[in-house]
């Protein structure tokens, strides 16, 4: 099944943003974008040459971009709020709260250089919390799509979905492995089945984890590998369905341990069909500066690290 | 629209009635500050704002309004109540379980006549200015309104939006300032000063107007006005002078009133100063 998961080339997941923002903006004429001092990193230029109209420069005033989408949408505009990952969430979390996530307005809040890999800027910018403060909120829709493709259309999906969504993407260059295709929010993507352990991944960790299969499959463990893009709403059925074959499962993704994927699949696992999980997250710690690379390792997050969380699983069983 | 400026008190009179009773009904909510914006109210919603009682969210070729301090809500359903966006009676469920009528205004409930929750306080404005820029790329005529407290102005956020709502020539927008004085712990002067508001708005660009927010005509002169300067290039701020707590003898001259409701007696001592002109709601 791997086949079809090949890598065709390098891309940062913001550019997917940037492109899908360029597609809405020739296709729905509805969509509006903001954004707070920060167009180029979003990779929006494109969208806003072509809809100067249709774009909104906030300034560094995250709170009130956030107070604005919020009133665009109730008269009917789809306002897409673009900031990094840390000022999207948890510097205007009291504003998406009551304004957005209450009032169940339809906003997009999409966040780049989320997680560590945005490298040397430091842990001021690398947040790891982001998943955890959105998926609390009721009414909100989380996803943190993989690639450039997925991405891309992440993008264009969420603007047919209403109400509230937080999408998180990344900075650096990062491999295109997944084919291009509808992306359909809240359903998982089964990589590869497999009966031995399951791996579920979001964001960034799904290459690492799928890079991880390949060592584990060479040593002759059957890994079954899903692709979480939607955290919420989980899809729950996939998980069940998957773990009931293999009793035991790691979860990967460049988040904190609490709050994350990892947490909401545990809270599925323990509820329904309690099994052996392994984490493979930041353990309650800040980053650093570094490269993407240097960052993910010394924080747990390679693919070495997701091969022996897969063992341990296994011992568990 | 086209009532007179005694029709329009005898309205706010008993809108008065509404917020005390309401209050009194649950034993808390904020008294205070709905009693004093009541004339504001009354003048916006029977005959200032162009609106349809036909509840639809996005209000398409209407005028708007925000209540940004979301704790006045005695206020604000019992104006929305009395201009026929739900039936009276329901002001009796007021902060109760099951309610529709929450402690601060919400969509959740689908309150017909509420657009955004609001009760954290500082985020009206900006979500105002998103709807008066929603609707000019709608070419939608619809002005909107918005209210903040003065001690509401403390905020942050306010700032933010009043540097972009300038910067931006949002000219459909009014804001008005409840400028009360007080706040829960005291005056604003002694909380935290707001000094001299009219230069602080004019020095972020804003056309500044002064109103007497508790005389029925010259609030309604007054947000006449401010209609009449929409268009202009400016946003519009209405530093609009209240008393808290007016015109109940005893809740005026005071912050006390801000967040207490009224024991029995002090409800009849309040509602004997107040005249009965549209039927109490039923309890």
């Amino acid at each position: 099944m791997l086949e079809q998961y090949q890598v065709t080339g390098k891309k940062a997941t913001r550019n997917g943003f940037g492109d899908g923002m360029t597609e809405l903006g020739r296709t729905n004429d509805q969509v509006v974008a903001l954004c707070a001092d920060l167009v180029g990193s979003l990779k929006i230029q494109e969208f806003i040459k072509e809809n100067p109209s249709r774009f909104i420069q906030a300034g560094i005033a995250e709170a009130n971009m956030m107070g604005i989408s919020a009133g665009l949408a109730t008269v009917g505009k789809i306002p897409f709020a673009t900031t990094f990952a840390n000022f999207a969430t948890g510097r205007v979390y009291d504003q998406i709260r009551q304004s957005i996530a209450y009032s169940d307005k339809n906003v997009k809040i999409c966040a780049s250089h989320a997680g560590l890999t945005l490298g040397e800027d430091g842990a001021t910018h690398q947040i790891l919390e982001d998943i955890g403060l959105m998926k609390m909120l009721p009414h909100m829709t989380v996803i943190n799509p993989c690639d450039y493709n997925q991405t891309k259309e992440a993008t264009i999906a969420i603007a047919d979905h209403h109400g509230p969504v937080y999408l998180r993407f990344g900075r650096p260059g990062w491999p295109i492995f997944m084919p291009e295709g509808k992306f359909e929010i809240g359903k998982a993507i089964v990589m590869k089945e497999g009966n031995d352990v399951s791996i579920f991944a979001t964001g960034h960790l799904v290459y690492n984890a799928l890079e991880a299969t390949k060592v584990l499959e060479a040593e002759g463990i059957s890994v079954e590998l899903i692709n979480i893009h939607t955290i919420k709403p989980l899809d729950e059925e996939a998980i069940l369905k998957s773990i009931s074959k293999t009793r035991c499962a790691v979860s990967c993704e460049e988040h904190q341990r609490n709050g994350g994927l990892g947490d909401s699949i545990a809270q599925v696992c323990v509820m329904d069909q309690p099994i052996p999980l392994e984490y493979v997250a930041v353990n309650d710690s800040f980053g650093e500066s570094g490269t993407p690379a240097q960052l993910l390792e010394k924080y747990g997050l390679g693919v070495g690290d997701i091969v022996n969380a897969a063992k341990r699983a296994l011992k568990r069983k | 629209m086209g009532h007179s400026i005694l029709e329009l008190q005898s309205i706010a009179s008993q809108i008065r009635r509404d917020i005390l009773r309401q209050v009194h009904l649950c034993s808390s909510g904020h008294p205070g500050g709905s009693l004093g914006c009541a004339d504001f109210f009354t003048a916006l919603y029977f005959e200032i704002m162009n609106h349809d009682r036909a509840f639809n969210m996005s209000g398409e070729n209407e005028d708007l309004f925000v209540l940004s301090n979301g704790h006045i809500s005695p206020v604000y359903y019992s104006a929305l109540a009395r201009s026929g966006y739900f039936d009276v009676d329901e002001l009796s469920t007021f902060r109760k379980i099951n309610s529709r009528l929450q402690g601060h205004p919400t969509t959740h409930e689908k309150l017909p006549g509420v657009r955004i929750a609001s009760g954290s306080l500082g985020q009206g404005l900006s979500v105002a200015v998103g709807m008066a820029l929603g609707k000019k790329l709608n070419n939608d005529p619809g002005i909107i309104y918005t209210l903040t407290g003065d001690g509401e102005l403390q905020e942050g956020q306010i700032w933010e939006a009043m540097m972009f709502a300038p910067h931006n020539k949002v000219d459909n927008l009014i804001l008005t300032v409840d400028w009360n004085g007080r706040q829960i712990d005291g005056d604003t002067k002694d909380v935290l000063d707001l000094g001299d508001l009219e230069a602080k708005f004019v020095s972020f660009g804003w056309d500044v107007m002064h109103m007497e927010g508790n005389e029925m005509s010259a609030v309604v002169d007054g947000l006449n006005m401010a209609k009449s300067k929409c268009g202009q290039g400016k946003p519009i701020a209405i530093l609009m002078k209240t008393e808290m707590g007016y015109p109940i003898d005893f809740m005026v001259g005071t912050h006390k009133w801000h967040g207490v409701a009224p024991n029995d007696e002090q409800l009849q001592s309040a509602l004997n100063q107040l005249e009965e002109t549209l039927g109490d709601f039923k309890i």
